[in-house]
This record gives structure tokens, C-alpha cells and sequence, in this order.
């Protein structure tokens, strides 16, 4: 390839490309805000008010970071694996019915101590199951698992209507949602664990998911450059050949990339159920595992960029809703845009200005070895 | 009864088939020459969007139809600006095109029409309509006007074009020198470029009829289909599309089958709602419904059947030196 083309340094290829990257996608936000008669820096300034401008904004903020921090992290380990997971928004729909079943199930009965923990792994074993089907199939049966796992999201989908419809729902209910699960299936939100502690914080739906969220960005640290096992599998994500060659067996590892990349988007579940919705919803990941896709490209695949990239992200949809009921014409679904802007951007087309990057180092490099020759001779 | 009931079947099924077969063979078009296609799905809700927005407006049927041929193949030629000339992620450039349009159509639906993303519906004179309004509806008693007249001839243009173009593909995939270039650039594009033609040319010319039948496949949802836009209206029509084509394992008239029973599954979901069959009892409808998914699913495994795809889809071609 024009590698040779392509030489820079790594905080250009790291920071500088993805920043060019985000700028051009949200210049071209600009102008579709401009093409529908608002203004972009009034738009941008409810936005960043909305979502950091108060505590009750960064609650919402927070939360929806939560999700995104999880799917994020599913995407990118499936990546580290050579897999690219668009199933996210199957797999968190299974941890939600994990969640779910479990907690109609045994709440009642156990504490919350006890009940929390195990809808954490319902959701994680759910969604690690919804995964690995398409991972096995792709390791030993050959099918591509971009476009199983996408069949697998209507799959969840068409699952979840059909409990929710058919079993869930309680005899008479025009809405089609399940019963609410008994107060020790819910997961602390955190106002109410500041309460406690004496601190006023207006209410949110941010709970403690998101210590979860951060513990599981520390384990897929750990996980994917400190871990044997960890290694194993990036060794297959870059060169499934070499590791065969090694002694790596690149069908189990496909399998654990997908069932570890299942099991981190499943955890949105307990998130979205457990900690906000408390009972069982229609499509309540409404997009975040696509999301995942754009906030794990945004943040390189690595736990410390995909905490950034999911503040991002929570900042546009949390600002976005606030944008919407400020400035008239302007919809929520504007932030569906920038999001798919800087996926095209910063995904698919990230490599389109690299060669001009490339070149103004190579210039900027050549006139610094010219002037240090200069200031030798 | 029987004739009315066979004739509405045959009559919704062949409607519902006719996006998905404008989108399938539109990505197998583009999958031969050997580019994912993931962004089916946002390239005919654009197009939907376009040709309503532009016939509402312009009161013309034929501005609608340009417009939403000509937002589907500046996608198209988005996709192939990033994935061709640039070598990025075809998958992932397919998925920001779905994200664009799903987001787009609403944002701009309700900056410009203010009816919570809805466009103003299109007036009948501007609309698709049958070729033979007389048996618009099935007649009771009459097999030849139920099943014939109803259920195969009271269709409208677009609805046989989608048919017709079977054929088309067929033949200038199988039958004609550009045909021939077309398929051996999605297998061995190397082979193809050593014999002097250009690999990007050919992609971009597939991405570009590509592009003219989501826009045919989207004009259809909201000139003859429906009589409005209304958000997300396409609701995983590309993505069955896409399906169908690998079920019909990247050949024309294997798709055009899988688009049918695709189609007819949609057209009986509805019908059988709460319905018990005999020795099976009550089908729930989400079944029926996921059923074209689990059917590729398992196609893709091997377990009925082997769907080879071209040998270099989604592989960038990068030019020797």
C-alpha cells in the first residue's frame, strides 16, 4: 500500500486525524443546521448548556454516556478480535430481557444485595449468548457475522415484542410494557445515593451503572493488553494466520471476542431496566448499539477514547433533547445526523485527509532537517 | 370466499415484493462488483423522502421519481467516494449512511413540512396508481377478476418494472461484455485490471444502477405505496432486502424467489394474526415476521443449501506498482 505516503507521527495519527475528522462532520452538521433556517452557534450554545450547564443536564448526560461507554466497549473488543459486532442493539436487548425475567422472577423474594449482582450477569449472560451464536457461526460454519449479527438484531427485536405481548404484559394493559419489578431489582439511581449520604442532587436517571461502566472499561484494559488471554485474541484480530501458526486456536478466540463484545452491550440492560426503566420496554436501546459504532471509532478502541467519545456522544443526546425544545424546526433526531456524519467522517472516510496530513509533516520535517543543516554548517 | 382470499394474498404479496426487489437487486448489483451494501436501508428512506417531499411540492409525479434516483445515487456515490476511491470501511461507511438518512429525513421533514417529520400527502393526481382501476378491489365469485385481474393485473407500472428488471439484471449480468467485467471486478478485480480496465470505473458505474433502484425502490414507498412520508417508514425493508439477496445467494432469479416469499411472509403475517392453524396451532406474528431473518441466518450457516458471496466483496482493490 502507499504506506510509505502515509508517515506521521502518533499524536497526529492518534489525536490531530480524529479531531480533523470530528471538525469537518460537525462543519457539515453546521450546514444542514443553516440549510433548516437555525442558527448553528445558538443551536451549539443550548447544546452544551443543556447537557453541562446544570446538574439535573449532567445527569441525563451522565446516564446516557453509561450506555454508550457499554456498547462502545463491545464494539471495540469484537474489533481487537478482527470482528466488527453491529449487533449491539440485539445484544443489549437481551441483557434487558435477562434483567427482566430475572428480576419478575425473583425480586420479590431476595434483597437487593443479592438480586442487582445477579441481573448484572443475567444481562452480561444473555447478551454474551446473543453474541457468541453469531461468533460460532462465523468461526465454524463460515458465515459472516457483520451480517448475522445484524439479522440477530431483528431477531432480538422481533423476541422481545413477542414476550413482551404475549407473556409479560399484564392482563388488560393497553401499553405494551411488563409489570414493575419489586424495589430490589432497581438499581440505585445516584440521587438517591447522595441523598443518603446528605448531598442535594436533583433527579436523574444516572444510577450506579455507571461505576459498572467504569469497572468494565478498567477490566477491558486489563483484559485486552495485560491479560494472556487478552493477548491471544488481539494476536487474531491482526493476524489470524501468524497466531494459528502460534499455536492460538482463531476459532475459540472469535468466539471469546464475540461472547466478551456480547456480554459488555448486554450490560446497557441493566443500565436502561434496572436502573431507569424498571420494567420490561418496547426498543428501549433505541439506536445505542449503533452508537457503540461510532463512539468506539471516535475513541480509537481504546477504554480511555471510548470514555471520551461516550461523554461526546451523552453530551449530543442529552443537548440535543434541550436544543429541540429550545429552537424551533429543530428535532432530536438532528443528532442521529451528526452521529451518522461522524461515522461517514470519522470512520469510513477517516484515511481521506490523512495523505494531506501526511504531507504538510513531510514538508514541516524536511524545512526543520533543512534548518538544522543550515545552523550546522 | 376462496377467490377473493388467494387473490388479496397474491395481490399484497406481489405489492410488498416490489421495494424489496428494486433494493435487492440493486445491492446485488453493487455485491457483485464486489462492495457491501449495508446502506440499502438509508439510500430507499432517503429516496422515499425525496420523492415525496418533491411531488408534494412540485405537484409532478416524474420531479419525484428524479428526485429520489438522484438523492439515492449521490448516496451511492458517497459510499463509493469513501469505500472505492478511498478504501474505507464498506460496512462502516454503509452504516453511516443508514444513521444520515434515518436522522436527515426527519430533521429536514420537519424544518420544512412542520408535521412531526411527516411530508403533506401526495394528491391523487400525482400518485401511482393501477393500470386497471376495475379490479382495484377482488370480486366475490369471479375467479378470472379475483385471482387474474386482482390479484396479477391491477398493479401499477412500477410494480411491473421491478419484475421486468429480473430480467434485465439477468441478462446484463450474464449476457453482456459490461456484465461479464462487472462480476469478474467483484471476484478477481487484479484479473480485471491486468486486462486494461479500470476496477474504480466499474465499481462506481455498479454503485451508480445501484443507486437508480433504491431510488425506484423509495419512490415506490411513497408515490404508489403509501401517500406521505412518515419517519423511518422503510422499517427494515432494506435490511429484508439484503437478506433476499444473499438467500438468493447473490443470483437474480434465486432473489426475485427469496424476495417473493419474503413478500408473501410480510402479506400473511398480517392475516394470520390470532388465526390457529391446522395441527399447528397459533403462529405468533413476530414469528412469522423474524422468519425471513432466521431463514438467512440459517442459509448462511450451511444448513440448507451453501450461499458462496464474490469472492472480493468488501475487500478495497489496491492498484499494484
Amino acid at each position: 500500500m502507499s504506506s510509505q505516503a502515509l508517515q506521521m507521527p502518533r499524536w497526529m495519527d492518534l489525536v490531530l486525524l480524529p479531531l480533523w475528522n470530528l471538525l469537518i462532520a460537525l462543519a457539515v452538521a453546521g450546514g444542514v443546521v443553516l440549510l433548516i433556517g437555525a442558527s448553528p452557534v445558538q443551536a451549539l450554545t443550548v447544546l452544551l448548556d443543556g447537557a453541562l450547564g446544570s446538574a439535573r443536564g449532567l445527569g441525563y448526560t451522565l446516564y446516557y454516556t453509561t450506555t454508550f461507554i457499554f456498547t462502545g466497549l463491545a464494539v471495540a473488543v469484537a474489533f481487537h478480535g478482527g470482528l466488527f459486532n453491529i449487533g449491539g442493539e440485539g445484544q443489549a436487548t437481551l441483557g434487558g430481557i435477562g434483567v427482566a425475567l430475572l428480576s419478575l422472577w425473583l425480586a420479590p423474594k431476595l434483597p437487593g444485595i443479592v438480586m442487582i449482582p445477579l441481573a448484572i450477569v443475567a444481562a452480561a449472560l444473555l447478551g454474551m449468548l446473543w453474541a457468541a451464536v453469531p461468533g460460532y457461526l462465523q468461526a465454524w460454519r463460515g458465515s459472516h457475522v457483520v451480517i448475522t449479527t445484524i439479522m440477530f438484531n431483528f431477531l432480538a427485536a422481533g423476541l422481545n415484542g413477542y414476550l413482551l405481548v404475549n407473556w409479560l404484559r399484564p392482563a388488560g394493559s393497553m401499553s405494551v410494557e411488563s409489570d414493575a419489578f419489586a424495589d430490589s431489582a432497581r438499581m440505585p439511581a445516584v440521587h438517591e445515593v447522595l441523598a443518603k449520604l446528605g448531598i442535594e442532587w436533583p433527579s436523574s436517571p444516572l444510577n450506579l451503572s455507571i461505576l459498572l461502566a467504569l469497572a468494565a472499561c478498567v477490566f477491558v484494559w486489563w483484559f485486552l493488553w495485560k491479560s494472556r488471554a487478552g493477548y491471544v485474541l488481539r494476536a487474531v484480530g491482526s493476524n489470524p494466520a501468524a497466531a494459528h501458526y502460534a499455536g492460538i486456536r482463531p476459532r475459540w478466540q472469535v468466539l471469546a471476542a464475540m461472547g466478551l463484545s456480547g456480554a459488555l452491550a448486554g450490560l446497557v440492560g441493566v443500565n436502561e431496566i434496572a436502573g431507569v426503566q424498571g420494567k420490561l420496554t418496547l426498543d428501549f436501546v433505541a439506536g445505542a448499539g449503533f452508537t457503540g459504532i461510532a463512539v468506539a471509532l471516535m475513541g480509537r478502541n481504546h477504554p480511555v477514547g471510548i470514555v471520551l467519545a461516550s461523554l461526546l456522544f451523552g453530551t449530543l443526546y442529552q443537548g440535543g433533547v434541550e436544543v429541540s425544545f429550545d429552537v424551533p424546526g429543530f428535532s432530536r433526531e438532528m443528532v442521529v445526523t451528526v452521529q451518522g456524519l461522524i461515522v461517514l467522517f470519522a470512520g469510513a472516510m477517516a484515511m481521506v485527509s490523512a495523505p494531506m496530513f501526511a504531507k504538510l509533516h513531510g514538508a514541516f520535517a524536511r524545512k526543520q532537517r533543512a534548518a538544522e543543516g543550515k545552523s550546522h554548517g | 370466499m376462496d377467490e377473493v382470499l388467494i387473490g388479496s394474498v397474491l395481490a399484497s404479496t406481489l405489492r410488498v415484493t416490489t421495494p424489496l426487489l428494486f433494493a435487492a437487486l440493486a445491492g446485488l448489483l453493487s455485491e457483485r462488483s464486489g462492495v457491501v451494501d449495508i446502506g440499502l436501508e438509508g439510500k430507499m428512506l432517503s429516496a422515499a423522502f425525496a420523492a415525496a417531499a418533491v411531488a408534494s411540492v412540485s405537484h409532478s409525479t416524474a420531479l419525484g421519481l428524479l428526485a429520489a434516483i438522484a438523492v439515492a445515487i449521490a448516496m451511492s456515490m458517497i459510499h463509493g467516494f469513501a469505500t472505492v476511491t478511498h478504501r474505507g470501511d464498506q460496512v462502516v461507511s454503509g452504516v453511516a449512511l443508514n444513521m444520515v438518512a434515518a436522522g436527515l429525513t426527519v430533521v429536514l421533514g420537519i424544518a420544512w413540512f412542520a408535521q412531526g417529520g411527516q411530508t403533506p400527502p401526495i394528491e391523487a393526481a400525482q400518485r401511482i396508481t393501477g393500470l386497471l382501476p376495475q379490479w382495484a378491489e377482488p370480486v366475490p365469485g369471479s375467479w378470472f377478476a379475483s385471482v387474474i385481474g386482482h390479484g396479477l393485473l391491477s398493479h401499477n407500472a412500477l410494480v411491473y418494472l421491478a419484475f421486468a428488471l429480473v430480467a434485465v439484471v439477468w441478462f446484463f449480468l450474464e449476457r453482456t461484455r459490461p456484465g461479464l467485467r462487472l462480476r469478474a471486478v467483484g471476484e478477481n478485480p487484479a484479473m480485471v485490471d491486468a486486462a486494461g480496465v479500470s476496477v474504480p470505473r466499474l465499481r462506481y458505474t455498479a454503485l451508480a444502477l445501484n443507486g437508480i433502484l433504491c431510488g425506484l425502490g423509495g419512490a415506490y414507498l411513497t408515490l404508489a405505496q403509501n401517500a406521505s412520508f412518515s419517519p423511518n417508514m422503510t422499517a427494515g425493508r432494506g435490511f429484508i432486502a439484503l437478506a433476499a439477496m444473499i438467500f438468493g445467494k447473490w443470483k437474480p432469479v434465486p432473489t426475485l424467489c427469496a424476495c417473493l416469499l419474503f413478500g408473501f411472509l410480510d402479506a400473511v403475517a398480517i392475516r394470520l394474526q390470532g388465526v390457529s392453524l391446522p395441527g399447528i396451532g397459533e403462529v405468533p406474528v413476530q414469528f412469522i415476521q423474524a422468519l425471513p431473518y432466521l431463514l438467512t441466518v440459517v442459509l448462511l450457516a450451511g444448513f440448507i443449501g451453501q450461499a458462496i458471496a464474490p469472492k472480493a466483496l468488501s475487500k478495497p482493490y489496491v492498484k499494484e506498482r
